[in-house]
């Protein structure tokens, strides 16, 4: 890939075309489409600040595999038992890290809303996605998505993915 | 909320639970003294959180803040993290290293034990002011705590009348606990505090519930790997206190009452995971228990399930909220598949756990379906009206110890 800034600046706004359709998959209760964002091999973790700082390796929610995440969504949909709730993602513009030939490594703020059935919404969470991320012609996949949240607090549950 | 002088408690026995127990404020405040900081082991932290000579970090009895130090003699030390001046905290941050705990407020000094060691300008400035000659530091400090470590666990008490932690738990829940633990040197994985929308009572009486696991939580006997008609059973403790509930390994076999129950996970359908990896399981304690759950009085959980290991620090936060926080645990010696194990059989536990997310609404239900049920009971009649073990998880029997050993502190 050619690091010239119109290259970039359409990487740019490929990512962010990614991003916004990846939290559409989720705040619209579409999560059959959310493992298809990752590679077949992928990491996927949730974890927080105080995890990353203190160099703990475990987070909410871990998967080395799109076939995981597949089964997250199958749980969710015929084993876990939680009151239906809807998460609003609102993302930062992605910040381009580094680039290493077709991998990617960027960096995205988000602000994730929540709002239960009886009305309330409020904020979830806060922080930002470590994301590394293939790119072909054809698609941009995530190799690797870091979810950082700010808090080591979690409301209750998190049944859906961030 | 109405004051508990207008409440009683019902009739009789343990088979029946108050709702305004979950909501009073008065109660509130007298499980404040009687418990947290009356004759029981409060657990604190992990020995893995504080290795080195200086080493601290915050925690909770009860609402009280508390300093846990490692001192220079190796001990574990801990005391109020509140300065003997004017109350302010002494630790800020939730961990670090200190060679003594110096007041931001007027400088007060304190050593890395509690003890206060200096008051700037007690002499005054210019020859005014300062503080009376008779001043003296040594009686003066914040509240120290008598500590006691197992297996890695600290705890710590405020009382003089708790007896040692062996004697306190008793030999059965003592065996269960070191049946993990073993004294071997712990490796913190990561942790998370998850709140709670409800009384800390209604989620220590969710764990040691075991009869409601293979209902709400559907994961396991979805896929077919555990279920109530595996072997296993059910210890309390003598005080009623304490508990711990264990399963086997699933042999198979018809279940005969699942299916009469047609209970939700009893579906038609075959449902399989497509990365079967999550459920591989090794047997590290060698007893083919897979999943295993120890309480202790009044706030800590130790829980295996496969090969995930969750201590849990149930943690008031006034009548109508709970913190739970989460550290997830394994051993410095793990083995490279156990460390991967243990990450991956982490989506089983906390609040995206497989097996655990339902825990964390379950008391938001009870308090809002019980929000007009002040003068209402609970009904604790499951396998019979005795707190006692039993082979059988069919039983609300650790749930009424729980209730049992409460009532015997609180003297309601
Ligand atoms: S409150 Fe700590 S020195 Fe004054
Ligand atoms: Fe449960």
């Amino acid at each position: 890939m050619n690091d010239t800034t119109t290259d970039r600046t359409s990487l740019s706004a490929a990512l962010a075309e990614l991003m916004e359709d990846y939290a559409r998959a989720i705040d619209r209760d579409e999560l059959e489409r959310w493992p298809d964002f990752f590679e077949t091999k992928c990491i996927y973790k949730v974890t927080n600040r105080e995890n990353v700082a203190a160099g703990y390796p475990i987070g909410v929610i871990y998967a080395n595999s799109r076939a995981m995440l597949q089964d997250r969504v199958m749980s969710l949909r015929d084993a876990n038992i939680y009151e239906d709730q809807c998460y609003r993602h609102l993302l930062g513009r992605p910040f381009i890290t580094h680039t290493d030939g077709d991998t990617v490594h960027a960096e995205t703020s988000f602000l994730v809303m929540r709002t239960m059935q009886d009305g309330v919404t409020s904020v979830f969470a806060t922080g930002s996605y470590h994301d590394v991320l293939s790119v072909t012609t054809e698609r941009i996949r995530f190799v690797e998505r870091i979810v950082v949240c700010d808090s080591a607090r979690i409301d209750t549950l998190m049944a859906l993915p961030l | 909320m109405i004051s508990s002088e207008q409440n009683v408690w019902p009739a009789g026995d343990v088979t029946r639970v108050p709702f305004w127990i979950y909501t009073d404020d008065e109660i509130y405040r007298k499980e404040q003294e009687s418990i947290y900081l009356g004759p029981v082991w409060n657990y604190l932290c992990l020995e893995a959180e504080i290795p080195k000579s200086g080493d601290y970090c915050t925690a909770f009895v009860g609402d009280m803040p508390v300093v846990v130090t490692r001192g220079p003699d190796g001990g574990v030390n801990a005391f109020e993290n509140r300065c003997s001046h004017r109350g302010s905290l002494l630790a800020l941050k939730q961990r670090g290293n200190a060679k003594d705990f110096v007041c931001v407020y007027h400088a007060w000094r304190h050593d890395i034990k509690g003890n206060l060691l200096s008051v700037a300008f007690s002499r005054g400035v210019n020859g005014e002011g300062g503080m009376p000659p008779d001043f003296n530091v040594c009686n003066h400090g914040p509240r120290k705590l008598r500590v006691t470590t197992l297996g890695g666990l600290v705890f710590g008490t405020l009382s003089d009348e708790t007896p040692p932690i062996e004697e306190y738990l008793g030999e059965p829940i003592l065996a269960r606990l070191n049946r993990v633990l073993r004294n071997k040197p712990l490796r913190i994985y990561g942790g998370y505090t998850q709140v709670l929308k409800h009384n800390w009572k209604l989620y220590f009486e969710n764990i040691k519930d075991s009869y409601h696991s293979s209902i709400l939580h559907t994961f396991f006997a979805t896929f077919k790997v555990s279920r109530l008609s595996q072997g296993g059973g059910l210890i309390v403790s003598d005080s009623g206190a304490h508990h711990c509930s264990y399963s086997l390994v699933h042999q198979g076999g018809a279940d005969k009452e699942f299916d009469q129950e047609k209970l939700r996970s009893n579906m038609e359908q075959e449902f399989k995971l497509q990365d079967k990896s999550l459920l591989e399981v090794e047997d590290e304690f060698n007893d083919d228990t897979r999943a295993q759950a120890v309480t202790i009085f009044p706030g800590f959980v130790l829980q295996t399930v496969h090969n995930t290991i969750a201590v849990r620090h149930i943690q008031p936060k006034g009548p109508n909220e709970t913190h739970l926080k989460w550290t997830m645990i394994g051993f410095e010696d793990d083995s490279e598949r156990l460390q991967d194990m243990r990450m991956k059989q982490a989506n089983l536990a906390g609040p995206a756990g497989f097996v655990s997310m339902e825990d964390g609404a379950i008391g938001g239900f009870v308090r809002r379906g019980s929000a007009a049920a002040d003068k209402e009971s609970t009904v604790v009649l499951m396998g019979g009206m005795s707190t006692s073990s039993s082979n059988s998880r069919a039983t609300e029997g650790a749930i009424r110890g729980f209730w049992k050993a409460y009532r015997s502190y609180l003297g309601i």
